[in-house]
């Protein structure tokens, strides 16, 4: 038990991503609403933002710009990475919420089993 | 410095600049004519690429002048170029045919927009096949994505939004799921070079983390291919599509997934790590064949020729999934053929398709009632790249399924060779269907229908005669895909 609590705990982050990349998978899946489902989007892609920043961290590293008296510096990289991905997501998001707005138009709904149900034409 | 170096740069620069040139110009009419410069210069450079690179071997361009592993670099190979060839190519043949195609299903105001955004995926394919960068891959997955999302969109019928949002719900899961396994791959390795990522994985075989990230990578890789069981996206996003977009994105879209299914397995990964210890193989060529099996079946049963199209498409993608899961050099040739080859036979269906919407703002089965007499040349087309489909001697469909059966018995499964046979005698039956109702059925009295124009007519015709010439002369696509599948580290 104790080891069980202790691996889950030195992992805590890694365990975070994996739990909300779970959730916002879910999420997407389950709900019927659109704009629900592109929130679920927005944690999943979280989770990996969460995931890549912690593979940067570096025991005691300070932030990566030059500092008096440190001497050991995260991994600014994966920040960098995440930054893109950000953007993307800013933009997938985006596009999503505009495609909401023009299926609102085109079918009064953004329920999923609503617009299936008078959508066949 | 000659321009001669820098090609590799240009061949995504050239549509990524001229694509935001495109929005600013006010009329369709002036964007349209600069599109199609565009993609023609981006095909001219292609063609040069892949000449250099047959005689001088595998180049190698660092973005910047920052040398692997810290900058960039892109790296072509004779796969890479192949695909770039394939891209570039079909956007070459279909951009001129699109002012008219899009007339009819896309509203004027969003015209030049169209172009901006047809050039930007186009921008995201070529980044995709021509990078060595692991994130770059990923960023210009994206962007392709991202513009594909927004082509689909802009189909005439409403359900073309639903089609567009259904899409980019599954293809930023699959997305992720690539940035995902990047990442972990990362962590083991710290570096994001391809090649150096190939380098330093050897030593980390039998890590969990790598073996999960090979995992996430096949599955989002798996979605963006539409490889069943994960295509649900495509065949809404390639009924409801604008004809053209369905023609480019059936050409070239699925197959950027196959590259980077193939680039991650055998290069990146390495065969020894995917199948001895992963055993990919007996992931893709069930899922692969039960994709073909599917797909065609499926496929009978459609009505709209162009989810008709998209439903074969399933289940072709499902042959090169085989190929790619028999790992031997024949199997292979026949993945990396078949990319190219079922490239040209569907753009050529889905310009068909796009031919009779021109004609009669439909392609449901009624309307091809006598189109046999009334669009004697289109129809033809699409008899031989019927015929391609199916996989006849003489034409692209039976070199691909030839090295896919050969693959198949050089791994001793020769259950395989006999399931592909008999689900090619099921695409049989979706080809007669269409084209029993052209030539068997007398053509209503009061339709008149006349041949599709020559802008759309031409493209047409020259991937038709491809779908041939490419069945004759196979020193190109075989040649190269067989040096390919040598630079992978496959041997017969």
């Amino acid at each position: 038990m104790i080891e069980v609590l202790t691996y889950i705990t030195e992992h805590a982050v890694q365990w975070g991503a994996v739990v909300l990349l779970m959730l916002g998978l879910y999420i997407v899946m389950t709900r019927g609403n659109l704009i629900k489902k592109v929130i679920g989007l927005n944690i999943f892609q979280t989770a990996v933002f969460l995931l890549y920043i912690s593979i940067g961290y570096v025991l005691d590293g300070a932030a990566p710009i030059v500092l008096e008296g440190a001497e050991r510096y995260s991994n600014p990289l994966p920040h960098v990475l995440i930054l893109t991905a950000i953007v993307v997501s800013v933009a997938t998001t985006s596009l999503a919420l505009a495609l909401i707005v023009r299926i609102q138009e085109a079918y009064g709904s953004i329920e999923e089993d609503e617009i299936l149900e008078h959508g066949e034409t | 410095m000659s321009i001669v170096e820098h090609l590799p740069a240009l061949q995504v620069a050239v549509p990524l600049i001229a694509a935001p040139l495109c929005a600013m110009m006010l009329r369709p009419s002036i964007a349209w004519p600069f599109a199609v410069l565009a993609s023609w210069i981006t095909f001219a450079i292609s063609v040069a690429l892949m000449d250099q690179v047959l005689s001088h071997g595998t180049i190698t361009y660092n973005m910047g002048g920052w040398s692997p592993p810290w900058g960039i670099s892109y790296v072509i190979d004779p796969l890479n170029a192949l695909l770039l060839l394939l891209v570039s190519g079909m956007a070459a043949i279909i951009m001129p045919g699109v002012r008219l195609g899009i007339g009819v299903e896309v509203t004027f105001r969003a015209q030049r927009l169209f172009f901006t955004v047809a050039l930007l995926s186009l921008t995201g394919m070529l980044g995709i096949v021509i990078t060595g960068d692991a994130f770059n891959l990923y960023v210009f997955l994206e962007i392709s994505s991202l513009s594909s999302y927004a082509l689909v969109a802009m189909g005439s019928d409403r359900r073309a939004s639903k089609a567009a949002f259904n899409y980019l719900i599954q293809g930023t899961i699959g997305a992720t799921f690539i940035l995902i396994g990047i990442g972990l791959v990362y962590m083991m390795t710290g570096t994001l070079n391809m090649a150096d990522m190939a380098n330093r994985l050897t030593d980390l075989h039998g890590s969990a983390t790598v073996q999960a990230a090979f995992a996430f990578i096949l599955v989002g890789a798996g979605i963006k291919f539409a490889m069943f069981p994960a295509h649900a996206w495509m065949p809404n996003a390639y009924t409801y599509a604008p004809s053209l977009v369905s023609a480019f994105f059936g050409a070239t879209a699925t197959k950027v997934g196959a590259y980077i299914l193939i680039r991650f397995i055998y290069d990146v990964f390495g065969a020894e790590f995917a199948f001895d210890e992963m055993h990919v193989g007996w992931v893709l060529i069930p899922l692969g064949l039960a994709g073909a099996f599917v797909g065609s079946l499926v496929a009978i049963w459609q009505d709209d020729l162009k989810r008709m199209l998209a439903y074969s498409s399933v289940a072709q993608i499902g042959y090169v999934a085989a190929a790619i899961g028999l790992g031997n050099h024949d199997g292979l040739i026949a993945a990396i053929v078949h990319v190219f080859n079922h490239g040209l036979m569907k753009g050529a269906l889905f310009l068909v398709t796009a031919c009779v919407i021109l004609r009669l703002g439909r392609a449901d089965m009624t309307s091809f009632r006598g189109l046999g007499k009334r669009m004697p040349v289109t129809m033809g087309c699409f008899v031989v790249a019927g015929l391609s489909m199916i996989g006849v001697p003489f034409t692209v469909g039976f070199i691909s399924k030839w090295y896919l059966i050969l693959g198949a018995l050089d791994a001793d499964m020769w259950p395989v060779a006999v399931l592909i046979v008999m689900s090619s005698l099921l695409s049989i039956i979706y080809i007669w269907r269409v084209v029993e109702v052209a030539y068997f059925n007398d053509p209503p009295d009061d339709v008149k229908v006349t041949e599709a124009p020559a802008m759309l007519l031409v493209p047409t015709l020259i991937l038709t005669v491809l779908c041939i010439a490419f069945g004759v002369a196979t020193k190109i696509t075989v040649g190269v895909a067989g040096l390919a599948a040598n630079s992978l580290g496959v041997y017969p």
